[in-house]
C-alpha cells in the first residue's frame, strides 16, 4: 500500500509483547507523530489522539465495522467465527440486534438485578475476609476481578453451570484474534474450537434458563424483533463481550485503588465519587485498548488520505491518555470527570453492556468499601499480553478488614 | 436546547413541503434508524412529531415532510406559510417507536403522508436484500409525495381519483410466516389492513394529533441538587448536565446526545421535559428520572437526587 509522503510512518509493531505489556510509550509516540500514522509492520493506519479517535468511532458512515473490527479484512479473509451481529455489523443490519440488546441491558432494565448483585458481593467479600479480623492476602484477579463477574453474570444470562471454565479463555482468544496472527493467537488457537463450541451451545433457547438476558433475547425473537437465526448470535455477544472486558475493568479499578490509598479513602468517605470510580479506571487502564475500522471511502485525516479499504486502528487506550484532552492523563483520580472517555468505544457501537459492567463494579466496590479499611499491593502485579486488551494476569493484594 | 436550522424548504407534492434541517455549525446530527421521528418545536410554540424520511448515510442533515392540515392545530400551517430557510426549530429525539423488524419479506402500505417513515425502511430493505413491495395510496397523483424516489418495479401507486381505493386484499394476498406488513396512514386504512393481516405480522404507525406531553419552555428554570443542597438556574443556553457540572456536582455522562443512558438521574420533584432517545413512554410518564444531557424542565423547578 502506498502512502503519501506526508504520512508519518513507524516500523514498531504495536502487537509485540513488549508494546502490549507496556503500551504507553508507543501511544505517546503515535499521538506525537500526528493525527494518523502508517504502521508499516501490518500495512495499516493508526489513530491515537482523542479528538480523531472519538470522531472516527462516531462516523460509522466512513469507518465501517462489517469488514471486521480486528486486523483481518472480512472482505478478503474468512473470519474465524461467524461475525457478530453487533460488533461486526453496520446499519441497517446492526439496527435490530442493537435495539433489542440496548433495551435488555439498559440501566432501568438492570434494576431487577441490583439488590441481588449487591448481596452477592457482600457474601463474596465476607467469604474472602473470613472471621479472623486479620489482613487477608488474595490474588485480586482470580479472587475478585474474575470470581465476582463469574458469580453473577452467567446466572443473569441464564447459561448452564457446567463448563463455565470455557468463558474466560474464549474471551481471551477472541480478543487476541482481533490482532495479527502472532504467537498469542497461535497459542490460543489450540483450544479455541472447544471454547467456541461450548459458548455456541449455550446460546440455544432450550439450554438457557427461563429467566435472564438470554431468555429476554429469545422473547424478542418471539415478538419478531429478531429472527430465530439472529437470537443465538446475540446471546453469543453477551458471552463474548461481557465477561473478559468486565474482569479486566475490575482488575484496573482494584489496581488503581490498591496503588492509590488516597483514592480508596475518597471512595470510602465520599459517596459522590462512587459514580465516577469505575469509569475513571476504564479510562486510566483502558482494558480494551484497540479496535479497528475499515475506510469505506478515501478519508482525509490531517495531511493523510486513508485510502478506501484500508484498515485503521483506533487506539482507545491512547485516546484515553491524550494530554491534548486530559489533564495529567496518567493519574488515577476520582476527582476527575472521566465523562467522554472512549474506553467503552463511542457512537453507534459503544459498549451496549456498559451499564452491566458498572453495576457489577458498583456492587463489588461497595462491598469492599463497607468491609475493607485498606487495600494494598502484596507483591508485584503480573501483566499478561493480549492483542486487544491491557490485562493483569495476577494482582497480589492485601485486604485489611475494617 | 438543540436547535436546527432549516436549510431548504421544497414543495414535494400538492400540500406537502419537505424541510431539510441541519445543525447551525453543519456538524453531525444524532444517528437514527428507519421509522424514527423527531419532535420539532416551532417558533409558534407548538411541538410536532415528524418522521425522518431522509438518508441516514448523510450525517449532517435530516429531512421531514409536512402535510398542510387546514383542520389541524396550526403547526402544519406555520410550517407551510411562515417557516423559511434560515429559520431555526428546536429538536427533540430522534426516537423510534416504529422500528424495522428483521424479516425476509416486507409489504409496505402507505396512505398519503404516511409514506414518510416507510421511505427509509424501503431503503433499508433494499440494502438488507429483503423482498419488499409498497402499495401507496393518495387522493390524487399530484398530492402524493416522493413518487420519483420510490423503486418503480416494487411500487404500486393508487391515486384514488384514478383507481379508487387501495386493493388491499388482492395486493396483500396471503400474508405468510416470513412476511411483515408495515402500514402507515390514516386510521381507517390501518383498520382495513388490520382486518386482513395477523397481528403478529403487522406493524403500524397511526398519524395522531396528540399533543407532545410536556410543555416546552425557553424560560430559565431552577434545579435543586437535593444531596448537596445546591440550587442552580438553567437557561436556554446550557444543558442541565452542563449547569450541574459548572456548579461542581459529580456527574458522569458519555454520549451527551440522549442515547447511551449513562447520565440517568433520579428526579425527586418537578416535571422533566424528556428529549432523550432512551426512556420508553411509560418511563417518561412516570417522571421519576431523566437524562440531563438533553432533557430539561417543563416545570419552574426540578429537584434531582444528586
Amino acid at each position: 500500500m502506498t502512502t503519501s509522503s506526508t504520512t508519518p510512518v513507524t516500523h514498531v509493531d504495536p502487537f509485540s509483547v513488549e508494546v502490549l505489556t507496556d503500551p504507553l510509550p508507543f501511544q505517546a509516540a503515535l499521538r506525537d507523530a500526528g493525527p494518523v500514522q502508517y504502521l508499516a509492520a501490518h500495512d495499516l493506519y493508526a489513530m491515537g489522539r482523542y479528538a480523531e479517535v472519538r470522531a472516527a468511532l462516531t462516523d460509522w458512515q466512513r469507518f465501517c465495522s462489517s469488514a471486521g473490527v480486528g486486523l483481518s479484512n472480512f472482505r478478503r479473509e474468512k473470519p474465524w467465527r461467524p461475525p457478530s451481529l453487533l460488533l461486526e455489523a453496520d446499519p441497517p443490519h446492526h439496527d435490530a440486534p442493537r435495539r433489542v440488546l440496548s433495551a435488555i441491558l439498559g440501566p432501568r432494565a438492570l434494576r431487577r438485578w441490583r439488590d441481588q448483585w449487591f448481596a452477592a458481593a457482600v457474601e463474596h467479600v465476607d467469604a474472602l475476609l473470613g472471621t479472623g479480623g486479620r489482613p487477608v492476602e488474595v490474588d485480586g484477579m482470580t479472587a475478585l476481578a474474575e470470581a465476582f463477574p463469574l458469580r453473577v453474570f452467567p446466572d443473569a444470562v441464564g447459561i448452564a453451570r457446567e463448563g463455565r471454565e470455557h468463558l474466560l479463555p474464549y474471551g481471551e482468544y477472541l480478543f487476541n484474534a482481533f490482532g495479527p496472527h502472532n504467537e498469542l493467537v497461535a497459542a490460543g488457537a489450540v483450544h479455541a474450537g472447544e471454547h467456541a463450541a461450548w459458548v455456541n451451545a449455550q446460546c440455544a433457547r432450550e439450554t438457557l434458563a427461563d429467566e435472564g438476558f438470554g431468555a429476554d433475547i429469545w422473547a424478542a425473537a418471539d415478538r419478531g424483533d429478531l429472527t430465530a437465526e439472529q437470537a443465538p448470535l446475540v446471546v453469543r455477544s453477551l458471552l463474548s463481550a461481557g465477561v473478559d472486558t468486565t474482569v479486566h475493568g475490575l482488575g484496573w479499578v482494584l489496581h488503581g485503588l490498591a496503588t492509590h490509598p488516597d483514592q480508596w479513602a475518597h471512595y470510602r468517605s465520599e459517596p459522590s465519587r462512587r459514580r465516577v470510580c469505575f469509569d475513571e479506571a476504564v479510562r486510566w487502564g483502558s482494558p480494551v485498548q484497540t479496535f479497528f475500522r475499515t475506510a469505506e471511502v478515501d478519508v482525509p485525516i490531517g495531511d493523510t488520505v486513508v485510502p478506501e479499504g484500508a484498515k485503521i486502528l483506533m487506539y482507545l487506550g491512547s485516546a484515553n491518555h491524550d494530554p491534548r484532552h486530559w489533564d495529567e492523563p496518567a493519574r488515577f483520580d476520582l476527582h476527575r470527570d472521566p465523562s467522554g472517555h472512549v474506553g467503552f468505544g463511542f457512537g453507534l457501537h459503544q459498549c451496549v453492556g456498559q451499564h452491566v459492567a458498572r453495576l457489577e463494579a458498583d456492587a463489588l466496590l461497595a462491598a469492599l468499601a463497607d468491609q475493607v479499611e485498606r487495600i494494598e499491593p502484596a507483591g508485584d502485579p503480573v501483566r499478561r499480553a493480549n492483542n486487544s486488551m491491557r490485562e493483569w494476569a495476577s494482582l497480589p493484594l492485601r485486604l485489611h478488614p475494617r | 436546547m438543540t436547535s436546527l436550522v432549516v436549510t431548504a424548504k421544497d414543495v414535494v407534492a400538492d400540500g406537502v413541503v419537505a424541510l431539510t434541517l441541519a445543525r447551525p455549525d453543519g456538524g453531525r446530527l444524532p444517528d437514527w434508524t428507519p421509522g424514527a421521528h423527531v419532535d420539532l418545536t416551532l417558533d409558534s410554540g407548538a411541538t410536532r412529531q415528524y418522521s425522518l424520511c431522509g438518508d441516514r448515510w448523510d450525517p449532517s442533515s435530516y429531512r421531514v415532510a409536512v402535510l398542510r392540515e387546514p383542520d389541524g392545530r396550526g403547526g402544519s400551517q406555520y410550517v407551510h406559510d411562515v417557516l423559511r430557510p434560515g429559520d431555526t426549530v428546536g429538536l427533540g429525539g430522534p426516537r423510534n417507536h416504529f422500528p424495522l423488524a428483521p424479516a425476509p419479506r416486507y409489504r409496505f402500505v402507505a396512505g398519503g403522508i404516511g409514506v414518510t417513515p416507510l421511505l427509509p425502511m424501503i431503503a433499508a430493505a433494499e440494502v438488507l436484500g429483503a423482498d419488499h413491495a409498497l402499495l401507496y395510496g393518495g387522493r390524487r397523483r399530484a398530492s402524493m409525495a416522493f413518487l420519483d424516489e420510490l423503486p418503480a418495479d416494487r411500487t404500486t401507486v393508487v391515486p384514488q381519483d384514478e383507481r379508487g381505493l387501495l386493493p388491499l386484499a388482492s395486493w396483500l394476498g396471503t400474508v405468510d410466516e416470513g412476511t411483515v406488513v408495515y402500514a402507515c396512514g390514516p386510521g381507517p386504512l390501518l383498520d382495513a389492513v388490520a382486518a386482513l393481516v395477523p397481528a403478529a405480522r403487522l406493524r403500524t404507525e397511526r398519524f395522531t394529533t396528540t399533543e407532545v406531553a410536556a410543555p416546552v419552555r425557553d424560560e430559565p428554570f431552577t434545579v435543586e441538587l437535593a444531596r448537596s443542597g445546591t440550587t442552580l438556574t438553567v437557561d436556554a443556553s446550557v444543558s442541565v448536565l452542563e449547569a450541574m457540572r459548572r456548579a461542581g456536582a459529580t456527574t458522569l455522562s458519555s454520549c451527551e446526545r440522549g442515547t447511551c443512558g449513562t447520565c440517568e438521574t433520579t428526579v425527586l420533584a418537578g416535571v422533566p421535559d424528556h428529549r432523550d432517545q432512551v426512556l420508553a413512554d411509560h418511563e417518561r410518564a412516570a417522571g421519576d428520572c431523566m437524562l440531563p444531557c438533553v432533557s430539561r424542565a417543563a416545570s419552574d423547578h426540578l429537584v434531582l437526587d444528586l
